[in-house]
């Protein structure tokens, strides 16, 4: 019952991001990250055996501390991708506001001639 | 030497419509020769328009954007319109003009004239967490500089056109970035600082950030400031 529900959840959140991409709200470079956490989780809920497989060869013993460490290293990632992003996007719409200015500046003198 | 420079005034302001026409006014009256540039950094009140009809050009940013920005906006301009000379001013009147002939002849022999607040001049007096950050960057920066600073988060500076070619490539515009991060960053880019004795006046208006809390943020922020800028790889035409 469980792996039905886990089925369902990753399918729909798949099915969002491509939507998402597909109409051009999310870019693809944000998106494959998300696609392959849906897949392995997928590939776990399908086949749960593995997780244990999985745990025994990394030497973790109890099998949901992989996944919750696992979990947490991607997430870690997706947010330090994220602040990266934000300060790249700041700094480009710094040099637009500065940009901005001096054309605002740069066109009152312009008119103010004309008058 | 003066006369044939040009020289730019750039004065970043935020809010200072209580206290701008004044300080521009003193100005004009003491330096009636050179261009000012107020650069408005997202204020919400009238202060472009009283810039604008003290005669001064204004820069509008649509949003605030802190010093560090407002003052790369003002240097990227004096840049473009081939200044030869750029010197900062508070708006606050903080800053006497009288000063400003003299930081200027100090880049006769430097890329960057800083207008000391300690040296000899004036009564401005700092204590505690925020004291021990002046003086540590002070013995830091100096020794990057090979030369004796004892005030470098003084916003009363000037730099030639050397200087404003470097400022426009590296000018941070992070916190503190309007004075220790540019500063280090124009060292190791290769400019020289000298500096200049100022009297500092108390401010005409608007309200100081201090207190024991805000201090030491203030230290801490300025050391790591400090810190990372040393490490920072510096780009541009002159390195």
């Amino acid at each position: 019952m469980i792996e039905a529900f886990v089925i369902l959840v990753t399918i729909v959140v798949m099915g969002i991001v491509l939507a998402a991409v597909r109409t051009g709200t999310l870019r693809e470079k944000y998106a494959a990250l998300w696609i392959v956490i849906a897949v392995a989780v997928l590939v776990l809920a399908v086949f749960p055996s593995l997780l244990t497989v999985l745990a025994v060869w990394f030497g973790v013993q109890v099998p949901s501390n992989l996944l919750f460490a696992a979990a947490i290293i991607l997430l870690l990632g997706v947010s330090l991708q994220l602040s990266l992003t934000v300060s790249m996007l700041e700094s480009h719409t710094r040099t637009l506001a500065e940009e901005v200015a001096l054309l605002h500046a740069a066109v009152k003198r312009l008119q103010d001639m004309n008058q | 030497m003066r006369d044939s420079l040009k020289v730019l005034v750039i004065m970043p302001a935020w809010n200072e419509a209580v206290v701008i026409g004044d300080t521009l006014a003193a100005l004009r009256k003491s330096m009636p020769d050179l261009d000012v540039l107020v650069v408005n950094d997202g204020s919400t009140d009238n202060t472009a328009q009283i810039a604008a009809e003290a005669g001064a050009t204004v820069l509008t940013l649509p949003y605030n954007m802190g010093v560090g920005g407002a003052m790369r906006l003002g240097y990227k301009y004096a840049y473009r319109n081939g200044y030869d000379q750029a010197i900062q001013l508070d708006a606050d009147g903080q800053h006497d003009p009288a000063d400003i002939a003299k930081i200027l002849d100090g880049l006769d022999h430097a890329d960057i004239s800083i207008g000391a607040r300690f040296a000899d001049a004036g009564a401005y007096k700092v204590h505690g967490p925020r004291k021990w950050a002046m003086t540590i960057l002070a013995w830091a920066i100096s020794r990057l500089a090979r030369t004796h600073l004892t005030d470098t988060t003084s916003g009363f500076r000037a730099c030639n056109r050397r200087g404003i070619e470097q400022y426009v490539d590296n000018y941070p515009a992070e916190y503190l970035g309007d004075t220790i991060e540019s500063l280090v960053l124009a060292i190791r880019a290769g400019c020289t600082v000298t500096q200049v004795p100022v009297s500092m006046k108390p401010r005409q208006g608007g309200s100081p950030s201090n207190g024991p809390l805000k201090s030491t943020v203030y230290l801490i922020r300025a050391v790591f400031a400090l810190l990372i800028n040393m490490t920072k790889p510096v780009g541009g035409r002159l390195s």
